[in-house]
């Protein structure tokens, strides 16, 4: 990132082409179609991650229309905005749902019997929402919808735009996740960024759609369970489904804490990218 | 998938990008009170809706064999005020109005005399504590027969001894698990647990089963504010399971 500048000084076209037909291979096919379009415009569109190539071959080969080019800032379009909508979405409706499920818990903290009740948890006030027991289950049953519509819309899109390859854990990603865990955690090397995520996010990234899915179905047999008998029964029934539901949120818990000390540690240009799309300067070649 | 873009461009982009997701900050309307308290409410009725829309009539809840019940002492009483309101049980009677051909006032022993359903049911609380329970009664459906109740109307409402009310949904109440109910693990119903009548239907709510019945109404209205003692405080209305 630091070099940034140096990066942009050899930025005239002659030197800033070459390396570029290596890095072509990759996303070639998906390139030509709009192989046509200029390169200015190019470079504007959301797509365009996916054309650069072909931009900077036409634009080499174009007689040199403005002899002093100015500085280029390496740039890569990370979280097409279905992404980023839903991932907001998402972020707002965890914080109230986590909040007032925290609260709904007080009423009876428990996963034994109501007699004898034995307290499992004394949740502090001061970390619900609702004011009691009818007030967090109005937020809970209001917000349980955007987080429902937001998850399915995410998944739809992830599947259908292909967008999930960047982020989804494969068996090929276990054998980086060491590497990765110990250079966070024991001050290991750092291992080379080969992509977006690297495969400690990856696992993390697509252990938390196993944890909304997890608590989605947990909460329609805790919301339904009579209508929902056969999910129930696959929970293990309504009385384990509340212990489900329960370690999904637990799952959410252990998630949060890391990745939002990972967006203070990455910076400021790491965090915009969540809002705007682009990042700047990624720490990945390709 | 790197692009390289002048530092204007990449800018200008991002803004375009960030500003696309101004509809999302509109969620920030949640966080004034005045107006949360407003769609959370709206939030609930929506949720209802969706209940309503789900509840399949002749769908059956769960029942259990008589060893899954849990003993009857480890059936919890449950009341919002008093526990044991006193009711006169020798001289007690159930009165019917509403959209009935029928009203007027009935006798546990013309409950008793319909068709005896047993059935060992989950009771749920709204708390989130649940608890397998055998209970004995008539089916609701069956009393409103009997009563000529227009089925055709939208709720039931009741009024208890402990100045409980609620109010159901007619097709809940016409639901064949629905009960009457006068008889708790084979002994008539305790004071404390409702005695002489009371609300147990297994697809809904512990706060829907009203308990020491004491007026059973057939409308199609519901008064603002007076839907149910819980609900009236924010509780969901359908309460449905």
């Amino acid at each position: 990132m630091e070099n940034e500048e140096a990066n942009d000084g050899q930025n005239e076209e002659e030197k800033d082409t070459p390396p570029q037909p290596e890095a072509v291979p990759a996303a070639k096919s998906d390139a030509v179609e709009s192989a046509e379009a200029k390169p200015e415009t190019i470079a504007a569109e959301v797509t365009s991650q996916l054309t650069r190539q072909v931009a900077h071959e036409t634009a080499s080969t174009e007689p040199a229309a403005k002899a002093a080019e100015p500085a280029l800032v390496r740039a890569a379009y990370e979280h097409p905005l279905p992404i980023r909508i839903t991932h907001w979405v998402n972020a707002i409706s965890l914080f109230v749902l986590v909040t007032s499920g925290l609260r709904i818990f007080r009423a009876f903290p428990s996963f034994g019997p109501k007699i004898p009740e034995k307290v499992l948890l004394d949740i502090p006030k001061s970390l619900t929402l609702g004011g009691w027991l009818g007030g967090a289950l109005q937020w809970h049953f209001t917000f349980m919808w955007f987080f429902a519509a937001s998850g399915v819309f995410y998944l739809a899109y992830q599947v259908m735009s292909g967008h999930y390859r960047t982020m989804l854990f494969t068996p090929r990603d276990i054998p980086g996740v060491w590497p990765m865990a110990r250079h966070y955690f024991f001050f290991g090397p750092k291992p080379p960024a080969t992509g977006q995520y690297n495969p400690l996010q990856k696992l993390a990234y697509t252990s938390t759609i196993a944890f909304g899915a997890l608590s989605l179905l947990t909460g329609i047999v805790l919301y339904k369970p009579a209508q929902f008998s056969w999910l129930a029964f696959l929970f293990g029934g309504f009385h384990l489904t509340r212990v489900w539901h329960f370690a999904a949120m637990c799952g959410f818990l252990a998630f949060i804490p890391g990745h939002l000390i990972m967006v203070v540690l990455h910076g400021w240009a790491n965090f915009l990218s969540m809002l705007s799309g682009w990042k700047r300067e990624p720490e990945y070649q390709e | 998938m790197i692009t390289r873009l002048e530092d204007k461009d990449l800018k200008r982009q991002s803004r375009r990008q960030l500003l696309k997701l101004a509809p999302v900050a509109a969620l920030g309307i949640f966080a004034f009170p005045k107006v949360s308290d407003r769609l959370v409410a709206a939030g609930v009725r929506f949720s209802d809706w969706a209940s309503g829309a789900l509840f399949r009539s002749q769908h059956l809840a769960q029942t259990f064999s008589n060893s899954e019940v849990v003993p009857f002492a480890k059936f919890p009483y449950n009341g919002y005020d008093v526990l044991n309101p006193e009711v006169d049980l020798e001289r007690w009677t159930l009165t019917v109005e509403g959209d009935v051909q029928h009203p007027g006032e009935y006798t546990l022993t013309q409950v008793r005399a319909l068709p005896k359903i047993n059935q060992n049911t989950r009771h749920i609380c709204v708390e989130g504590w649940d608890v397998v329970g055998s209970f004995g009664g008539t089916r609701i459906s069956d009393f409103l027969t009997l009563v000529g109740a227009n089925t055709g109307a939208r709720f039931l409402e009741v009024e208890c001894a402990d100045d409980y009310y609620e109010s159901i949904d007619m097709a809940s109440a016409l639901h064949p698990q629905s009960l009457l109910c006068y008889e708790m693990y084979g002994q008539p119903l305790d004071r404390k647990h409702g005695a002489p009548l009371r609300l147990q239907m297994p697809t809904k709510l512990g706060y829907k089963q009203a308990k020491y019945l004491d007026t059973v109404r057939v409308t199609n209205v519901l008064k603002p504010g007076k839907t149910g003692y819980w609900e009236d405080q924010g509780y969901s209305w359908f309460g449905g399971l």
